[in-house]
C-alpha cells in the first residue's frame, strides 16, 4: 500500500524514480568546544575557511552564470562580512572554538533575517548554507550538497539553497520534493526553469529514506512513496502525453466545430509578459494592480502607473487587456489606505471596490492613469472592478470610468448577489469577468485561507457552476462578454464545462494555457453544453466532475 | 563626517542585487562608511548582513555617512547604487 504525502505543488509534471537525499546534516559543534588556548591561530583558522567559502561560492556563481551568479555572490559577501568577522573573532578570543564561535555569530544574524519581511526569510537559506559550508571544513567533514548518483533520482531536501543546485545537472534529477518553501521558494522558481516537477511544503518528507521509490505531482502536490510499479508508470505517461498534446496546440482557442473561445493569461505585472506571450496567449484576461501599491509608503505616482500600464498593453498590440483596478483591502492592507476599522472577517470586509468607495481619489488616479497609457498603443483596454455586490455599485463605477475615458468599463462577479442579480448589473456593466476563487468562498461560505474545508472550496460545487451559469446567461441576453478569471479556467475538463454554461473568454496562469487549448480542441460546443447540463444536474463536487467527464470523450487523449 | 540623506529610489530597496552592490563598493573604501535608516542607529555598509538587517525597502530614508579621502565620490557612488 503506497502512503501518500501531501505539499504544494509549484512546478506542473510528474516525476517517477528513487529519492535521494540532500544532506546538509553537517554537525553541530558542541555548545561548550573551545580551543587550546591560542586565539589567534584559532581566529585565522576561522577566516580562512571562510575565505576558502567565500571563493567557492563565487566560482560556482561564475561556472553557473544568470541570476545564479548574483546570488552566490551575495553569499561570498556573507561569508567575508567584516561584522561576522569581529563577532567570530570576540568569541574565539572568550574561548570558543572557531567552529562553535562561527555557528553562534550566524545565529544572531539569522534571528535577525528570520523575523524581518518575506524576503529577508527566504535569505535565510542562503545564509544557513554559507554557514554549513564553513563548519564543514572547520569540522573536516563532507560539505553538503547534492548527492552523486549515475541514474536519475528525485531529490529530497529541507529546502534547497541556491549553491546546491548551481551545479545541478538537470538531466539526472526526475522532480523535487522539499519540506520547506513556497511558491517563490528558490526551490519552486529553479523547478519551473528545468521544467522540472516540485512540490514544496510537504510535510512528512523528512521522512522519506534513500531509494524509496516516489511518484511526485507537480501539479497536485501529492507525493507517492512506493506505489504500485504499473500505475506509476501509467501516471507518468499520462502526464508526459499531456505535455506532448499541450505543447502541440496553437493558434487561438476554440472548439473543434470552431466555437472561438478567446484564451487570455493572468498576469501580476509586466514581469509575467514573456511567459503569457510564449504559451500563446491572446491578450490579458486580468491585470492584477496591486503590485504597483504593496509594501510601499505611499501611493505610486501617474507616471510610474502609466508606465507599468503601457508596457502590458503594449505587448498585446490589437489584443485585448483586461486591467483589474486596485484590489485591497483588510486582507492585502496598504500603508497609505488603512482600513477603517478592525476587521474581524477580513473577506466580507471593505476590500475592493468598497474600499474605493472610501477613497475615489485613488481610482481616479489609477483611471486616469489607464485612460492616458491607452492612448499611445493599440491594445483594447477593457476595465473592470473588483468586489462589485449590487447596481449601485456597478453604476458608480461606470460612471467614475466613463468620467476618466475608459471606453470599457466592466465588473467582476465574485459575490453571489452579483450572480444572481447579474440580469441587473449587466445593464451598468459592459462586461462580466466571474472570479471563481472568490465566489465559490462566498457561495460555500467557506474561507480560501482554511485547510479542511477543501470539499467546499472547489469550484466543481453544483450551487457554483449554477451561479455562473446566472452571470453568463445575464450576459449573453444583454449581449455582453463574460470570461471566467480564476482558477477554475485552468482546469482543462472544467475549461470545457464553463464554455457549455456560455462563458465567452477563459484566462489563467499562462503555464496552463496550452492543456486548456487541447482540451477545447478535442471538443465540440454541444458535447460542452451536454457536460455543462449534466455538472448542474449533479448531487455533489465529485459528481459534477465525474458526470461532466463522460460527456467530453475526446479528453481521453490527454489522459484526463 | 561628510554625509548623504536620500530617499530609496531602488525597486528592491537595499535587498537583493542592490544590497550587494552597495557593500561591494562600500568595501573598496578605506575607511568607515555607515549607512541608517531613518533616525536608527547607524551600522557598518561593508556588512551585507547589517545592511540586509536594516530591510530599507523603496521610499525608505536613509543616511549614509563616508571619511576619509573620497568620501564624496564614495557617497555619490553609494547613492547612485540605492537610486537606480
Amino acid at each position: 500500500m503506497a502512503d501518500k504525502l501531501s505539499g504544494v505543488g509549484v512546478s506542473t509534471g510528474v516525476g517517477y524514480g528513487p529519492a535521494l537525499r540532500l544532506t546538509r546534516a553537517v554537525p553541530e559543534p558542541p555548545a561548550d568546544a573551545r580551543h587550546d588556548g591560542d586565539a589567534d591561530a584559532e581566529a585565522r583558522r576561522a577566516f580562512a575557511a571562510a575565505e576558502e567559502v567565500a571563493r567557492d561560492l563565487t566560482d560556482r556563481g561564475e561556472r553557473a552564470g544568470g541570476e545564479a551568479r548574483e546570488v552566490l555572490a551575495a553569499q561570498a559577501l556573507m561569508a567575508r562580512d567584516p561584522a561576522l568577522a569581529d563577532d567570530i573573532k570576540r568569541r574565539i578570543g572568550e574561548g570558543a572554538a572557531a567552529a562553535r564561535a562561527v555557528s553562534d555569530a550566524m545565529a544572531v544574524y539569522r534571528e535577525m533575517l528570520a523575523g524581518a519581511g518575506d524576503y529577508l526569510s527566504g535569505r535565510v537559506a542562503d545564509l544557513d548554507d554559507v554557514r554549513d559550508r564553513i563548519v564543514a571544513r572547520l569540522l573536516g567533514v563532507p560539505v553538503p550538497g547534492i548527492p552523486q548518483s549515475t541514474s536519475p533520482f528525485v531529490l529530497v531536501a529541507e529546502d534547497l539553497a541556491p549553491a546546491d543546485t548551481a551545479m545541478l545537472d538537470p538531466e539526472r534529477v526526475l522532480a523535487f520534493v522539499t519540506r520547506e518553501g513556497g511558491p517563490t521558494s528558490h526551490t519552486a522558481i529553479l523547478a519551473r526553469s528545468l521544467g522540472l516537477p516540485a512540490v514544496v511544503a510537504c510535510a512528512g518528507a523528512d521522512q522519506i529514506t534513500d531509494g524509496t521509490m516516489l511518484l511526485v505531482d507537480g501539479a497536485s502536490g501529492d507525493v507517492l512513496s512506493g506505489p504500485d510499479p504499473t500505475q506509476a508508470e501509467a501516471a507518468r505517461a499520462a502526464a508526459a502525453a499531456r505535455a506532448a498534446a499541450a505543447a502541440e496546440s496553437t493558434g487561438p482557442g476554440r472548439t473543434r466545430d470552431g466555437h472561438t473561445v478567446p484564451l487570455l493569461a493572468n498576469i501580476g505585472g509586466p514581469q509575467d509578459l514573456p511567459a503569457a506571450l510564449e504559451n500563446g496567449a491572446e491578450g490579458v484576461g486580468l491585470y492584477r494592480t496591486e503590485f504597483l501599491f504593496l509594501d510601499r509608503a505611499d501611493a505610486p505616482g501617474h507616471e510610474e502607473q502609466v508606465a507599468a500600464y503601457r508596457a502590458v498593453l503594449e505587448a498585446f498590440p490589437g489584443g485585448k487587456v483586461v486591467v483589474r483596478t486596485l484590489d485591497s483591502g483588510a486582507d492585502k492592507p496598504l500603508a497609505f489606505l488603512p482600513p477603517a476599522a478592525a476587521e474581524p472577517n477580513p473577506a466580507l470586509g471593505e476590500r475592493g471596490l468598497r474600499m474605493m468607495r472610501r477613497h475615489p481619489e485613488m481610482l481616479k488616479s489609477q483611471l486616469a492613469a489607464l485612460a492616458e497609457a491607452q492612448r499611445d498603443t493599440d491594445a483594447d483596454l477593457w476595465v473592470m472592478a473588483p468586489m462589485v455586490t449590487d447596481v449601485d455599485d456597478a453604476a458608480w463605477f461606470a460612471a467614475a470610468a466613463g468620467e476618466a475615458g475608459i471606453e470599457h468599463a466592466g465588473i467582476m462577479i465574485e459575490v453571489p448577489a452579483a450572480a444572481l442579480r447579474a440580469r441587473h448589473l449587466a445593464e451598468a456593466a459592459d462586461f462580466f469577468s466571474i472570479g471563481t476563487n472568490d465566489l465559490t468562498q462566498y457561495t460555500c461560505a467557506a474561507d480560501r485561507e482554511v485547510g479542511g474545508l477543501g470539499r467546499f472550496q472547489d469550484p466543481w460545487q453544483p450551487a457554483v457552476l449554477e451561479l455562473v451559469a446566472a452571470a453568463a446567461k445575464a450576459a449573453a441576453a444583454a449581449e455582453r462578454s463574460c470570461g471566467v478569471c480564476g482558477e477554475a479556467a485552468a482546469d482543462p475538463v472544467l475549461a470545457c464545462v464553463l464554455t457549455g454554461l456560455g462563458v465567452t473568454t477563459l484566462s489563467m496562469g499562462a503555464t496552463a494555457l496550452p492543456l486548456v487549448r487541447a482540451a477545447l480542441a478535442r471538443t465540440t460546443l454541444a458535447q460542452c453544453r451536454e457536460a455543462a447540463q449534466g455538472a448542474l444536474a449533479a448531487r455533489g463536487n465529485e459528481d459534477a466532475k465525474r458526470i461532466a467527464r463522460q460527456a467530453l470523450p475526446g479528453l481521453a487523449e490527454l489522459g484526463l | 563626517m561628510p554625509e548623504r540623506r536620500i530617499t530609496v529610489e531602488s525597486e528592491v530597496g537595499l535587498h537583493a542585487r542592490p544590497a550587494a552592490l552597495f557593500v561591494e563598493a562600500a568595501s573598496k573604501a578605506e575607511g568607515n562608511v555607515t549607512v541608517a535608516k531613518g533616525g536608527g542607529a547607524p551600522v557598518s555598509a561593508k556588512s551585507i548582513l547589517a545592511v540586509m538587517g536594516l530591510d530599507v525597502r523603496n521610499g525608505d530614508e536613509i543616511v549614509i555617512s563616508a571619511d576619509g579621502d573620497g568620501a564624496e565620490e564614495l557617497l555619490d557612488t553609494l547613492a547612485g547604487i540605492a537610486n537606480a
